[in-house]
């Protein structure tokens, strides 16, 4: 089964693989006929209008900007509205580096975004803390703060490549089970459970 | 220069002076508040602008270097002040001398622990509260199990400092608060699209009215000096990108200079018309980002599209040449890294061509637009002299009327064979600040056009050592961002590592004057007023 985009060839991927054995697995694994079809329908709308939380620390977010703008022009993907509130947002594209003091602010921010939600490491910072990595106050990649998607790396990445980024994302929306358990909610899970705020009841 | 030594140290017998570019003019911290108050009233000297107070560890003693300028003869001096005591240093501040003292000392304290007597506002400035150590002092321990990344909230207090002086002669602390208990406060930030970054504004509101802004920031507080501390001087260079990433190259072309200073070495004629054209071509990128953010922040969407096509332009004109869309990383200690590509004139050309037009255009949709003055006309008004005590430089300190342009009060490089204008506006408000980058891009673009036709032929890069090292001493220079005058300090300890690098960003005092301007003001206005300044976060915070 091809995963794709309409905008882009399947050989055009990089990681037809990954994707594969994703969809492999949840064939394996059992899917309903009636569900795997309301799961194409939604997950085919939910594909194409994935909506951006604005959140930007440094230089990549200059990059998103211009992503934004005209010439690249992220409106063709359905990606093109930027929300200032966390609650109405789909992913976050986490531009620039994070540092100590931010760490708490935007694990918050996470937390408030509806789900599902979706974050994607954007820049070498976000990945790793990147040149600033020695720096007595960065933290080292938000891997280890909010469950990642999908990385994108470069200092700063060029706008083509934040387009490959969240294609990417939303490729992986295609293949998620909206009804029903599924791997990526679990995966989730565990890792909240493992990281936990102190203080924050449900 | 002379005769104003020889005044000093008549009166302040303490003190020793060490001529130089910049005469350096050490004293105790007794004398001190005495000496400031001499160098900015007196008529002779008239220091009115303090540039920058870099801290300093020299191991057997902490203190500071304050860089001050004078409006009027247009001179620079510097001041060292220094105590040995380690557990508990203190000097006595400045900051009711010169209204940005109090944010510079905070830096000072936040990085090396040094209590200034008599700061209103004695608080960290970027680090929490609860942090252990004084990251920018030689015997800090980096031990990240010290001050571990939390996913906790921070500790936050309503409470700030203030040390003062006791009538037997000891030093007392006491607690102010930053706010009152009947104010209504709000939060704005640090996530929020009107700030440009992650700043946050905790202000006081009387209906709509703001009274008191706290501005709270070191949300992308990187730890930039501490870091070229441990980096050979060429490493250091890539950290000038990525402070403020519109001025690039000019920050790039700050420290290459102040490097190539210090080590004696003697660049190309070519290179130097490269750095400068690369410079004014950023400052068009910049302003023109700028035009369309702000016309975004009061609303107006579409100018983003119409700012970003030039830009988009210039970009791919930087592109062809360094291989980067942001981060260039393009001058280097020497020259510049690679010369330029081929179709480099042409494209400058094509550029020029369609600059005019596009200031037509804006103009047109957006300047004269009766909202838009509405918003911005009289709103945010910052008048000469507060410019000046606060620090207040490029396109928004010209815009209260002060001729405040490195590149014509004290010219660098080749700018002063160029033809172009400084502009300066008097009104001070949104408007002025908006038209003076306006204006400047004409003026940016009529530089270009005296270059374009004379980049001469040499090679681009003088041949300089792998490992360079740096004699003994200290330097300051002072170059033209595109938001203000970037300095840099560096002290050098004979290695190949800077002893001590200290960046002066512009962004900082821009940060700091926003509460002067914005009290009683409206809360709409607030998102004038700082788009209108054009801070960028990452600058003030490094």
């Amino acid at each position: 089964m091809e995963v794709t985009t309409k905008s882009m060839p399947y050989e055009a991927w990089k990681d037809n693989e990954y994707i594969e054995s994703l969809v492999k697995q949840l064939q394996e694994s059992g899917t309903n006929v009636v569900v795997g079809t309301f799961d194409k329908l939604i997950n085919w709308g939910r594909s194409n209008s994935i909506w951006p939380l604005t959140f930007a620390t440094s230089c990549c977010g200059i990059e998103f900007v211009s992503l934004g703008a005209a010439r690249f022009d992220m409106a063709r993907f359905g990606w093109e509205v930027a929300r200032s509130s966390p609650r109405q947002a789909d992913f976050m594209m986490v531009a620039g580096t994070i540092v100590n003091r931010m760490v708490p602010v935007f694990r918050r921010l996470y937390d408030q975004l509806a789900e599902p939600k979706y974050v994607i490491a954007c820049g070498s910072c976000a990945i790793s803390g990147g040149p600033f990595r020695k720096s007595y106050h960065v933290a080292k990649g938000i891997e280890d703060i909010v469950p990642v998607d999908v990385f994108v790396p470069g200092c700063p990445p060029r706008p083509e490549a934040m387009i490959y980024g969240i294609m990417q994302l939303s490729r992986k929306i295609k293949v998620e089970r909206f009804f029903g358990g599924v791997n990526r909610k679990e995966k989730q899970d565990k890792f909240l459970a493992e990281h936990p705020v102190a203080g924050v009841e449900d | 220069m002379a005769n104003i030594t020889e005044k000093i140290a008549k009166q302040f017998p303490a003190a020793s002076v060490e001529e130089g570019n910049i005469p350096l003019i050490t004293i105790d911290d007794a004398n001190w508040h005495e000496l400031a108050r001499m160098l900015r009233d007196d008529a002779d000297l008239q220091m009115d602008y303090l540039v920058t107070i870099v801290g300093m560890d020299w191991t057997e003693s902490l203190g500071c270097v304050y860089y001050l300028m004078s409006t009027v003869h247009n001179t620079m001096l510097a001041v060292k002040v220094a105590t040995t005591d380690r557990n508990r240093p203190m000097l006595h501040s400045v900051a009711d001398l010169w209204a940005v003292a109090v944010t510079y000392e905070r830096e000072v304290y936040d990085f090396f622990g040094i209590i200034f007597i008599g700061n209103p506002d004695m608080r960290r400035l970027f680090l929490n509260i609860d942090w252990n150590g004084y990251p920018l002092r030689k015997d800090y321990d980096e031990n990240p199990e010290l001050n571990p990344v939390s996913i906790e909230n921070e500790r936050q207090s309503d409470m700030t400092d203030v040390w003062v002086e006791t009538s037997d002669g000891g030093v007392e602390k006491k607690e102010v608060e930053i706010f009152k208990p009947e104010d209504f406060v709000v939060n704005i930030g640090p996530q929020h699209p009107a700030t440009h970054g992650v700043l946050r504004f905790r202000t006081a509101l009387d209906g709509e009215e703001i009274k008191k802004i706290d501005v709270y920031m070191g949300y992308i507080h990187r730890g930039v000096e501490k870091l070229c501390e441990s980096l050979t001087y060429p490493q250091t260079l890539h950290y000038m990108d990525r402070l403020d990433y519109f001025s690039a190259h000019n920050y790039h072309h700050g420290l290459c200079m102040l490097i190539e200073k210090a080590a004696g070495i003697e660049i190309s004629r070519r290179a130097q018309v490269i750095r400068v054209m690369m410079d004014e071509l950023s400052r068009i990128a910049s302003h023109c980002l700028f035009i369309g953010t702000y016309c975004m922040d009061l609303g107006a969407t579409t100018m983003l599209f119409y700012a970003l096509r030039v830009r988009e332009q210039i970009l791919d004109i930087m592109e062809k040449t360094c291989g980067a869309r942001m981060t260039f990383n393009y001058d280097c200690i020497g020259g510049v890294m690679q010369d330029l590509a081929p179709d480099f004139v042409d494209d400058v050309k094509a550029l020029l061509e369609v600059i005019p037009a596009n200031l037509k255009e804006y103009n047109k949709i957006f300047t004269g637009n009766v909202i838009a003055r509405g918003r911005m006309e009289g709103i945010g008004v910052l008048d000469r002299a507060d410019a000046i005590a606060y620090g207040v430089t490029g396109p928004s300190g010209r815009a209260s009327g002060w001729a405040c342009d490195v590149r014509k009060i004290r010219p660098y490089s080749i700018y002063q064979e160029l033809d172009f204008k400084e502009i300066i506006a008097t009104e001070g408000d949104s408007m002025a600040r908006f038209k003076v980058r306006m204006l400047e891009i004409e003026e940016s673009a009529k530089i270009l056009a005296q270059l374009v036709d004379n980049i001469p032929e040499g090679e681009y890069c003088v041949k300089v050592p792998k490992l360079l090292k740096l004699p003994a001493g200290r330097w300051f220079e002072m170059i033209e961002g595109c938001r203000g005058v970037f300095g840099v300090y560096l002290e050098s300890d004979g290695s190949a590592k800077p002893y001590r690098l200290k960046l002066a960003t512009p962004c900082l005092p821009l940060a700091a004057v926003v509460d002067h301007i914005t009290r009683g003001m409206k809360i709409a206005d607030l998102i004038t007023i700082g788009g209108s300044l054009d801070y960028i976060v990452p600058d003030m915070d490094r």
